[in-house]
């Protein structure tokens, strides 16, 4: 145990504890703001946030990102909505309410005072994207409408149709565009972060490869803000967009930054099942429709009638019937195991019985469909588009997929990794989720860090800095980490094997799927730690990597991806092995009630897991930071 | 699920920017009808690699037709031939065996071609950072629900939001306009109560940044027709409305300093 | 246009030196949205015009009148004297039909500007074409052959002054003689059929143009919206057909010029 673990988290009663750390913390003045330069790699919510709110605070701002426009980053694909505690509904709404949901909704695994500052500055965040334009769905009067999400009984999701990460990002993106146009942020486009370089202790900038001339460079700042997304294409087959990668967040923890809970993985319940063997990636359909489709199987593992000549009574509504008072609206991980033991029973539907049905028929005869269309109208096209069949006429088929991991690198009360200025925000960090996090976070939590956590967390540590100088890209640190990352890239090109990274990604990917996936055993983890470097000492001996280094490559880009997957695949096996209890989206199969869902044990566990890099992927270091819980107790999760 | 058989695909390939392009062909033997378009490349793609060759380049990361990475003309249309989609959600199921598809990169003067399939959009970035924006600076904001916004305004400024920014209406259009593009972020926020402060500002500075990089409209309805989020012309008018006004008011704002 | 691939960052590119400030017409119409007005505007002033040249020329279906001295007239003669006397006594004779004159003039150079102009601008937003068959989804023959028809009527419209208004293409051309010369003209078959040919040309272009100005004005409103085209359709179809009768009339006999049935005849020229 090296790494420092000190959370930071300030003083007082938790209601208390951020307006106690805004009133307390160290300013830089506004004339001193410019002396000092930020970094931020990565463009989506919690990225273009950051880097707009830092440009208007009048610090030097360069932004990064792979896409060819800050525009493209994954939250645009996120469909349902964002919570927030507004209570316009009048239903008993709290901040205290959506930080209580949200602790217990992530199986008391989460940093409560990180959570109930998110539950605060939720609200913040509705006011802000509503004044920069964000068309929210609106009632008649005019006011902003709210729907309900899964492991919530207040309805306190807002939402633009199906589309409410790609407003939001959007939203952000026009904040930093108007940056970039008044020349406060600089954009760099199509260019990768390679490696994290520390100098003296602190994180002293990145060194970064343009992909489309293969031109590696160094780029010192004060402070470096990764805000590179999740992981969750470690299993190949995810709902994540095909470039999502961990490969920022890893170089960082092989620079020493800890990685936390790489095991809270969440598989969502509404994906469409996977069609065939050469499928690339699967489509999430929004968790919302659960608000208004039932999900059920038939009883009879032989069924072999149509949906709709199925009769009710060989019907199993199996979330109804053993969740009666959440139903259909069970929280994620619940309603995916559940989805798991159906198909598992032979009960699944479709061509490859590896589906249940999410059921429309009961809806539209209760609100017609023109209420159902304006409601879901895109996402039934979607599916409609994907599998060529109309949900109005046959209910939809889903199946549980990766989609979002709550692990991400281990950051303090101020979103600081155990590298002092290097920073992680959104889904890149591991904060607020726990070990599972709810419907509608997600977005909540991008905004949050890069609005209204981060511009205020970066101060204190800037602060000390003033008036020192830091090294710039000639330091031979930079230069070694330049030739560090030019050595690997080439060293892809050379191995001249015969596979192609895909081959391998998808290799890879189906061992971590079927031993790390949605529940998983001792035995199987064993296994998985003894495939993934097999596979990966023969990528390292067999990859083939065609095309040059100095042109656009894909492939490249590809292999270089999938190599620190590998080492990710290691260690999230490994957290998975030690953590001898089932929580949230982690489900160990020797750890279940006698109705199969997952027990907790917080006498040995209930603190967080963060990573040290030792230098071997195969033997990482243990790191451990206690969790307190002052103000919601301990209980076990039920929704029934 | 069928399969489908002896697909040719005529693709464009070209080295650099700078680089002359050339067709080049391949055969698809198989292909299962459930297989996205873009799955049909990525298959094509790993066997070039098992041959040895350089795989094609091509824009593409969500596949779910939102993110508005992805591009392609196929067979002479932007994104395709099925309405409403781009090209990441096209499935195989549109083709028929023994179909020999086109494919080509988006063209615009705009829009160099970077390698292969993909192609440069940062004129879009250029629009939005010259005006697509309402000035919100953080925390500032009041509260949520104090303006209310009628509700088919709000869904109006809605449809003009959903835009994806890939660039379908300048490919499509045979002038090369991007007046689609830009008129649907000019109208989602001049349709909006909040965006009422800056919106002729806006109108000037977008219409004109735009047409540093793009040809005019002469109203052919291509782009609207290739739009995978089928966004209306109508909105085009509503551009040229505010930029006439803006020409006027602008001008008497400045007079009055 | 720009068209290099950038690279590096990217900055500051909303900060621009203020413009030097011109007048408000030449500044507006220096942009390509500010021509589509004017392709407009002057569009919509020769539509006006096509329309009454079309319902004026219609009175050669009412034959001959007679006038309050007793004199026999051709109905169509009487309309292009009263034009010529439009405003007398306020403006001295003609003054206000050459005033139509220089506007129309002046309309259909700038729009011959604008479209050159638009032209340019649009050859080079796509430098490079396609390499392979576009398959256009609604861009109609209208629409793709705009700057053709164009081209077709501005050619037409030379000729017809020169065979009805300045008479050098037309042998049998008397000055003033709005019916007679009409009916010479329109009575050699080639004639007709150029005029026929031009006509469905202007058709053509005014059902696109019709309905394309509602766009480029920003005359738009989903109340009418849908009229728009069938606005264009029938504006075309009644110029067509109105125009089309004309030849039609005179090679089947229905107009000829009849000496007899007027007091004062043309003396015919060359006989």
């Amino acid at each position: 145990m090296t790494l420092n673990l000190d959370s930071k988290i300030p003083e007082g009663p938790m209601a208390e504890k951020w307006s106690n750390y805004i009133a307390e913390q160290k300013l830089v003045n506004p004339s001193n703001k410019r002396k000092f330069k930020i970094i931020v790699v990565g463009t989506g919510l919690a990225g273009a946030s950051a880097a707009a709110t830092f440009g208007e605070l009048g610090y030097q701002v360069e932004t990064f990102t792979f896409h060819d426009s800050p525009r493209r980053a994954h939250s645009i694909a996120a469909q349902g909505g964002i919570n927030a505690a507004k209570n316009y509904q009048g239903d008993g709404d709290s901040v205290h309410r959506l930080f209580y949901d949200t602790v217990k909704g992530g199986d008391f695994r989460s940093r409560e005072a990180n959570v109930h500052r998110l539950a605060e500055v939720s609200v913040n965040i509705i006011d802000q994207m509503v004044a920069q334009g964000v068309p929210f769905a609106r009632e008649y009067g005019g006011l902003l409408d709210n729907r309900s999400f899964g492991g919530a009984q207040v309805s306190r999701t807002f939402y633009a149709r199906g589309q409410t990460g790609q407003q939001l990002l959007l939203g952000a993106y026009q904040q930093l565009s108007r940056q970039i146009g008044l020349g406060n942020v600089k954009l760099w486009n199509r260019i990768e972060m390679v490696d994290v370089v520390n100098i003296d202790g602190r994180c002293a900038g990145i060194v970064t490869r343009d992909l489309m001339t293969g031109e590696v460079r160094s780029h010192a700042a004060h402070a470096v803000v990764l805000a590179t997304g999740g992981y969750g294409n470690a299993f190949f087959l995810s709902t994540n967009a095909m470039a999502c990668n961990v490969t920022a967040a890893w170089r960082a923890h092989r620079r020493g930054a800890g990685f936390a809970n790489p095991c809270y993985t969440q598989i969502h319940p509404t994906c469409i099942p996977q069609a065939d063997e050469f499928q690339s990636k699967l489509t999430l359909m929004s968790e919302s429709l659960r608000n208004d489709g039932r999900i059920w199987v038939p009883k009879d593992p032989d069924e072999t009638r149509p949906a709709a000549d199925v009769p009710e009574d060989d019907r199993d509504y199996y979330l109804e019937r053993i969740y009666p008072s959440f139903g259909n609206l069970a929280p994620r991980d619940v309603s995916s195991r559940a989805a798991k033991r159906a198909v598992d029973a032979g009960q699944g539907v479709g061509p490859l019985k590896n589906g249940v049905y999410l059921d429309f028929a009961d809806a539209i005869g209760r609100l017609g469909q023109d209420v159902i269309e304006e409601r879901y109208g895109n996402l039934f096209d979607m599916y409609e588009r994907i599998t060529g069949e109309s949900p109005y006429e046959r209910p939809m088929r889903i199946y549980p997929a990766s989609h979002y991991t709550m692990g991400g690198l281990w950051v303090d009360y101020e979103l600081q990794t155990t590298v002092p200025g290097l920073f992680a925000a959104g889904e890149a960090n591991f904060s607020d989720h726990g070990a599972n996090r709810l419907g509608a976070s997600a977005l909540m939590q991008g905004l949050s860090d890069g609005y209204f956590v981060l511009p205020y967390t970066i101060a204190p540590y800037l602060s000390n800095l003033l008036n020192k100088p830091i090294p710039d890209e000639t330091h031979e640190a930079f230069t070694a980490a330049e030739q560090e990352a030019r050595d690997r890239y080439q060293g892809y090109l050379d191995i001249g094997g015969t596979k192609s990274p895909d081959h391998f990604h998808r290799e890879l990917g189906k061992i971590i799927w079927d031993y790390c996936g949605m529940s998983r055993t001792e035995a199987g983890l064993q296994k998985a730690l003894s495939e993934i470097p097999a596979l990966h000492a023969e990528f390292k001996k067999d990859l083939r990597v065609t095309g040059d280094g100095h042109s656009l490559n894909q492939t490249l880009e590809k292999a270089a991806r999938v190599d620190d997957f590998f080492e990710l695949g290691m260690l999230m096996c490994k957290d998975a092995l030690v953590r001898e209890e089932s929580c949230g989206g982690h489900f160990r199969d020797e750890y279940q009630t006698d109705e199969g869902e997952a027990l907790r044990d917080d006498d040995d566990f209930a603190h967080v897991t963060a990573w040290e890099w030792s230098g071997d992927p195969e033997n990482p270091i243990e790191n451990r930071e206690q969790l307190e819980y002052e103000v919601v107790k301990f209980a076990t999760r039920s929704y029934k | 699920m069928t399969t489908l058989t002896n697909i040719t695909l005529k693709i464009w390939r070209q080295d650099g920017p700078e680089g002359q392009g050339r067709f080049e062909t391949h055969q698809i033997p198989q292909i299962s009808d459930e297989a996205s378009f873009l799955e049909m490349l990525d298959i094509l793609n790993e066997r070039l690699i098992e041959e040895n060759k350089e795989a094609i380049v091509f824009d593409h990361d969500c596949r779910e037709g939102i993110c508005g990475t992805c591009s392609l003309m196929i067979d002479g249309q932007a994104h395709g031939p099925q309405k409403g989609t781009a090209t990441c959600q096209l499935h195989m199921r549109t083709f028929e065996s023994g179909d020999e598809i086109v494919i080509e990169p988006f063209r615009a003067t705009a829009f160099p071609i970077i390698k292969d399939l993909m192609v440069d959009r940062a004129p879009f970035d250029r629009i939005v950072e010259a005006g697509g924006f309402i000035t919100a600076p953080t925390g500032g904001a009041p509260d949520a629900n104090l303006i209310p916004i009628p509700k088919p305004v709000s869904d109006s400024a809605m449809d003009n939001a959903a835009c994806i920014g890939c660039g379908a209406c300048v490919a499509a259009c045979p002038n090369g306009a991007a007046s689609l593009f830009t008129s649907a972020k000019l109208t989602h926020l001049n349709l909006l109560p909040q965006g009422q402060a800056e919106r002729f500002k806006r109108a000037e500075t977008m219409v004109e940044t735009m047409e540093e990089y793009f040809g005019s409209c002469t109203n052919h309805g291509e782009c609207e027709s290739a739009c995978p989020k089928e966004i209306s012309i109508d909105s085009i008018a509503v551009m040229n409305t505010d930029y006439r006004k803006s020409k006027i008011k602008n001008r008497k704002a400045l007079s009055r300093r | 246009m720009a068209q290099t691939l950038s690279r590096g960052p990217v900055s500051g590119t909303a900060v621009k030196a203020p413009a030097k400030k011109k007048p408000f017409i030449i500044d507006l119409y220096a942009t390509a949205v500010g021509k589509k007005y004017v392709m407009a505007i002057t569009g919509l002033i020769g539509i006006g015009f096509v329309i009454t040249h079309m319902i004026g020329n219609l009175k050669m279906y009412l034959g001959v009148v007679t006038e309050s001295n007793g004199d026999q007239i051709y109905d169509l003669d009487v309309y292009g004297e009263f034009l010529r006397e439009l405003l007398v006594p306020i403006l001295p004779r003609t003054y206000f039909l050459w005033g139509l004159r220089l506007v129309l003039i002046g309309a259909v150079l700038l729009h011959i500007h604008a479209a050159y102009g638009l032209t340019r601008i649009n050859h080079g937003a796509r430098a490079v074409k396609y390499q392979s068959a576009r398959d256009y989804q609604v861009a109609n023959f209208a629409s793709r052959s705009m700057r053709y028809t164009g081209i077709v009527v501005g050619l037409f419209i030379i000729w017809h002054l020169a065979d009805l208004t300045w008479g050098f293409a037309n042998p049998d051309f008397v000055r003033g003689a709005a019916y007679y010369n009409l009916d010479q003209s329109l009575s050699r078959i080639p004639v007709a059929i150029l005029y026929i040919v031009a006509n469905i040309a202007l058709g053509i272009h005014l059902f696109h143009g019709t309905w394309s100005l509602f766009q480029s004005m920003g005359w738009n409103n989903p109340r009418f919206n849908a009229w728009r085209r069938n606005i264009a359709i029938g504006t075309a179809a009644v110029i067509v057909a109105g125009n089309c009768s004309f030849p039609i009339a005179v090679m089947a006999g229905v107009v000829e010029y009849d000496p007899d049935a007027v007091t004062h005849p043309v003396e015919e020229a060359g006989e």
